[in-house]
């Protein structure tokens, strides 16, 4: 198995994402430089978390015309595992591979601490090694997270079993209490109706090792390894 | 570009011109005997730069020379380069700085604390260093009220917490501690002290010198543009009501252009393409030029033409005073020019080969073929005048007569919703604390703990400063700030390295000031000698006032310690119900410049705790000894609200709230005296319940008082002494302490 970690300029999570691959996973991980205009032979594509242009304009909206977008839009068209982190997702809403957009926290600031998720659909390439229901202790870092679509996007991702975790508290309950940001439903994280592309704003990443607090985040590798039928070599 | 330049007539130099520069006639005098001639305008402006207090040190550095800046593990001295390095073990080492943006935070609270985050990281990227953390120490006015000054006091304080988030999480360097205090001193004149570490292998140390004559200099980063026009000389001045007007001199700053430098930069310093390289930080152009021709005993030959620049029609006075954020200076070796365009081309930065190395000790700044100014470098980066202030001892703090009284229940919610002891939830809720995934110890305790992955090494790091104490005593209130930094690196299980420190004073030219200025750099030096943490590096901010006065003494210590070993990593929050709850240290009794006194009487007097370095240093090598037997669960130190905020502290700051039972059975003083006072070298541990009999005989062995003083568990904190009882629900004490601050800042 192959990776690839999208490199643009202003991206900073690029590192965390390759050493969790990498080195905890044991995952052969390339970055790719968003001048790049190819992804050949990898097997997963992960759009890392930062600002990748500076985002001074909205979020991802410059990515989106970047060269590499083009191979990486290609790629998910192809059926490749993709995977938005954050920064990430917000480049797939702007490029329309995920439907919906993120705009400003209600609260317009910048939150960063440890949150709950509660689990939706496993039966993806990005959640199946967790059970429906079950609540994950993940981070996130955004300024702009607030999940928005209308009324018949929702509903399709609703009927598809699209949305795949949602903020809720520890026992799993998602209220408006559980809502950092003022998203939609408190949705997390989507995937597309072809199942290969997945958007999340909390940093799987982040909670890959024990002495950082949590190893949820595992989950989220574990499960595309597990689609992939790969055993982990870390 | 333009190749004819039809410069402007510069204006007459007339003593209110040098007055306006803050040059004095002496100080001109001097101008003119090292350039034999009067100088013209832009070398007026030049010298008026370099000759600030920001950038000379002209006031303070006869005293600055007291601190200890040697050691075993100094790889930079301070004062040799942009940073001190120290030694972390295996080849690896650390530089970091802590700096002011005091003056434009107080102007322009974003853009001022944005770009002071800025400017520390490129002072840390210029040593060859990668980034992996940043901390800051903050203080404003009160915020709590509804007065006009108090909504001032918000708007800066929410301004600055929103600018230093934008430039560090943009970035995507974690800002992962620090402190935030409230006080009237700081009314007007905030204090944003800024901190930056970077890891590097010892080979990979760049300077800052320009070597090898004939080499080409290179411009890099940012556009020149007028923003920021000599912003070092501005923060070498009062802040009065007109300060306003300063806003020019204000830089505006460009995450993401410094993220894409800070990258081109680290991936250039990976060739051998590199002779020598400073940031443009205060004094821009002016300072890299004739520092790094000092540094390296050369001389540097700029020609503004051919400088980047964001606008039209700029003069030489503006681009050599312009202080653009983004920028730096590279000395290349020559032949290699080649390297440096692919790499800034790849990321897409401007970039100008704009002089040249010369032999003969000058910076000379010419437009095309015409010479703007021509000063000797050395004398005009290191040669400034030094002046030796007058000073002028304040009388000695009177003890307190009594200790007023109040209901003692009431006073720790008090006590826990003052904003300066309150969780600052709200404000690190705000920064990327987590990316690079090194942080282990969550903002919130005793000190922020990082492993930096690369180098396998787990840094703590800490800011400190008790500034009602130094203001009652500057030089004991020094010495305690020191001590404290060292006690919360060794809750946090580690080993004080080395100190950064930000010297935050009022108006040097009025000698009580100066006189606190020299005390507290005194009890500073005294305390880093006595933890053997060489000073390596930090920064002085004068002339903090306010048209009521000067700040209150504040010499802000940013202390970095290593832990040996993962599993010495300590929290201070209470971990399991039915673990022992232990004070290492004394009940202690003393009242003066507390808290208590502040908060529920509006009083800053008294005499300040003693310290008594050698006790210190016993308890906190005992408690890392018992750290490192594995018999501690949690350790908190006694701080601002004495052992009951402390308590208190350790019940509600871990992930789940615990409470307590205590009891001090009988200690002989009054209740509030006992809760409240502050006395020193105090640490709160919890440990196993089996393990409690082992703390407590080791603890006496290593020659330190240690008693148990209760158990964790239940929703309450109860404390008992004397025949008296005093329960608290935690939720209540939770709710306030982590609500304090928001609820204070969602007032209009």
């Amino acid at each position: 198995m192959k990776a690839a970690v999208i490199r643009f300029p202003g991206s900073n999570c690029d590192q965390d994402c390759h050493y969790a691959l990498q080195h905890v996973f044991g995952v052969s991980t390339d970055y790719v430089w968003h001048k790049e205009s190819s992804l050949k032979g990898y097997d997963l594509v992960v759009l890392p978390g930062g600002f990748s242009y500076g985002d001074y304009l909205r979020c991802g909206a410059i990515a989106r015309f970047s060269p590499i977008m083009k191979a990486v839009t290609d790629y998910a068209n192809h059926g490749g595992l993709l995977i938005g982190i954050c920064n990430g997702f917000q480049v797939l809403t702007e490029s329309r591979l995920l439907p919906g957009a993120l705009v400003r926290n209600r609260s317009l600031h910048f939150i960063c601490e440890h949150r709950f998720l509660r689990v939706g659909a496993t039966d993806n390439p990005f959640l199946n090694a967790a059970q429906p229901g079950q609540v994950l202790n993940i981070p996130i870092a955004h300024g702009e997270g607030n999940y928005t679509a209308d009324e018949a996007t929702l509903a399709e991702l609703t009927a598809n079993r699209q949305i795949l975790l949602r903020y809720s508290d520890e026992k799993g309950v998602v209220s408006d209490a559980t809502n950092p940001n003022g998203s939609l439903q408190n949705i997390a994280g989507i995937c597309n109706a072809a199942r290969n592309v997945f958007g999340l704003m909390p940093h799987p990443e982040r909670a890959c090792e024990a002495r950082l607090g949590s190893t949820d985040g595992n989950l989220v590798f574990q499960s595309i390894l597990n689609h992939l039928g790969v055993r982990a070599v870390a | 570009m333009n190749t004819t330049i039809s410069l402007p007539p510069d204006p007459e130099i007339t003593p209110a011109v040098i007055a306006k520069h803050g040059i004095t006639p002496d100080e001109y005098e001097l101008i003119q005997k090292i350039l034999g001639r009067k100088p013209n305008f832009t070398e007026l402006g030049i010298f008026s730069v370099m000759w600030s207090e920001h950038c000379s040190y002209k006031n303070s550095k006869p005293e600055l020379k007291k601190f200890p800046t040697t050691g075993p593990t100094v790889l930079v001295k301070a004062g040799e380069e942009n940073a001190g390095v120290i030694d972390i073990g295996d080849g690896w080492g650390m530089a970091f700085k802590m700096e002011s943006h005091n003056h434009p935070s107080a102007i322009e609270p974003f853009q001022g604390a944005a770009t002071g985050v800025g400017g520390i990281i490129r002072d840390i990227f210029t040593m060859g260093a990668r980034p992996v953390f940043n901390l800051n120490s903050l203080r404003f006015g009160p915020i709590t009220g509804n007065s006009p000054s108090v909504k001032t006091n918000r708007r800066l304080f929410s301004g600055v917490v929103a600018g230093i988030a934008h430039y560090g999480n943009c970035i995507g360097i974690p800002t992962i501690g620090g402190e935030v205090y409230f006080d009237e001193s700081y009314e007007g004149n905030p204090l944003v002290n800024v901190f930056c570490l970077g890891v590097l292998k010892h080979e990979e140390i760049a300077r800052g010198a320009a070597k090898g004559i004939g080499n080409p200099v290179f411009y890099v980063g940012a556009e020149t543009g007028r923003d920021g026009l000599a912003g070092a000389a501005f923060a070498s001045r009062e802040l009065t009501e007109e300060s306003k007007q300063d806003r020019p001199a204000v830089q505006v700053g460009d995450p993401f252009k410094e993220k894409l430098l800070l990258e081109a930069c680290l991936e250039l310093l990976t060739t051998d393409a590199v002779a020598g390289i400073q940031d443009m930080g205060a004094a821009g152009l002016t300072c890299s030029t004739c520092e790094t021709a000092s540094r390296g005993g050369t001389g540097v030959e700029i020609d503004l033409a051919k400088v980047p620049k964001r606008e039209t029609g700029m003069t030489p006075y503006e681009i050599m005073l312009s202080e653009s954020q983004e920028r730096m200076l590279i000395i290349v070796e020559k032949g290699k020019e080649h390297i440096v365009k692919e790499i800034f081309e790849k990321w897409d930065l401007p970039y100008a080969e704009v002089g040249v190395v010369k032999d003969d000790g000058m910076m000379r700044v010419k437009v095309g073929d015409v010479t703007v100014a021509e000063i000797p470098a050395r004398q005009l980066a290191d040669e400034a005048p030094i002046y030796h202030r007058e000073t002028k001892a304040k009388p000695a703090p009177k003890p307190l007569c009594e200790i007023p009284k109040t209901d003692v229940g009431l006073a720790l919610g008090k006590l826990l919703a003052d904003p300066s002891i309150a969780s600052k939830q709200w404000v690190y809720r705000q920064y990327d604390h987590m990316v690079r995934d090194g942080t282990m110890v969550l903002p919130g305790s005793d000190a922020a703990v990082f492993i930096v992955r690369e180098a396998n090494k787990i840094l703590a790091s800490t800011s400190d400063c008790n500034a009602i104490y130094c203001s009652l005593d500057p030089r004991e209130g020094a010495r305690l700030a020191v001590a404290e930094a060292a006690r919360n690196l060794a809750c946090s299980g580690a080993v004080p390295l080395a100190v950064t420190d930000n010297l935050n004073f009022g108006n040097p030219h009025k000698p009580e000031n100066f006189w606190q200025l020299r005390e507290c750099v005194e009890g500073v030096a005294e305390g880093c000698v006595a933890f053997n943490t060489p000073v390596t590096g930090g920064n002085v901010s004068l002339y903090n006032e306010n048209p009521s006065g000067a700040i209150d003494p504040t010499p802000t210590i940013g202390m970095v310690g290593i832990i040996k070993d993962e599993s010495h990593v300590t929290t201070s929050a209470f971990k399991d119900a039915g673990d022992a709850v232990i004070l290492l240290g004394e009940l202690g009794d003393e009242m003066g410049g507390s808290h208590y006194l502040k908060v529920l009487f509006g009083r800053k007097e008294g005499v300040p705790p003693r310290i008594d370095f050698a006790k210190e240093i016993v308890l906190q090598n005992t408690l890392r000894d018992l750290i490192a037997k594995g018999l501690v669960k949690s350790a908190h130190d006694c701080a601002e609200g004495g052992l009951a905020v402390t308590l208190a502290e350790s019940c509600i700051c871990g992930e789940q709230t615990l409470g307590a039972e205590i009891d001090f059975g009988t200690t002989g003083l009054a209740p509030e005296l006992l809760l409240y006072n502050e006395s020193q070298t105090r640490v709160v541990i919890s440990a196993a319940p089996e393990n409690a009999e082992a703390v407590l005989k080791l603890a006496k062995a290593g020659g330190i008082a240690a008693r148990r003083i209760g158990t964790v568990g239940g929703a309450q904190l109860a404390v008992k002494a004397d025949g008296n009882e005093q329960r608290w629900k935690i939720a209540e004490l939770s709710d306030t302490w982590y609500g304090s601050i928001s609820s204070c800042m969602s007032e209009a």
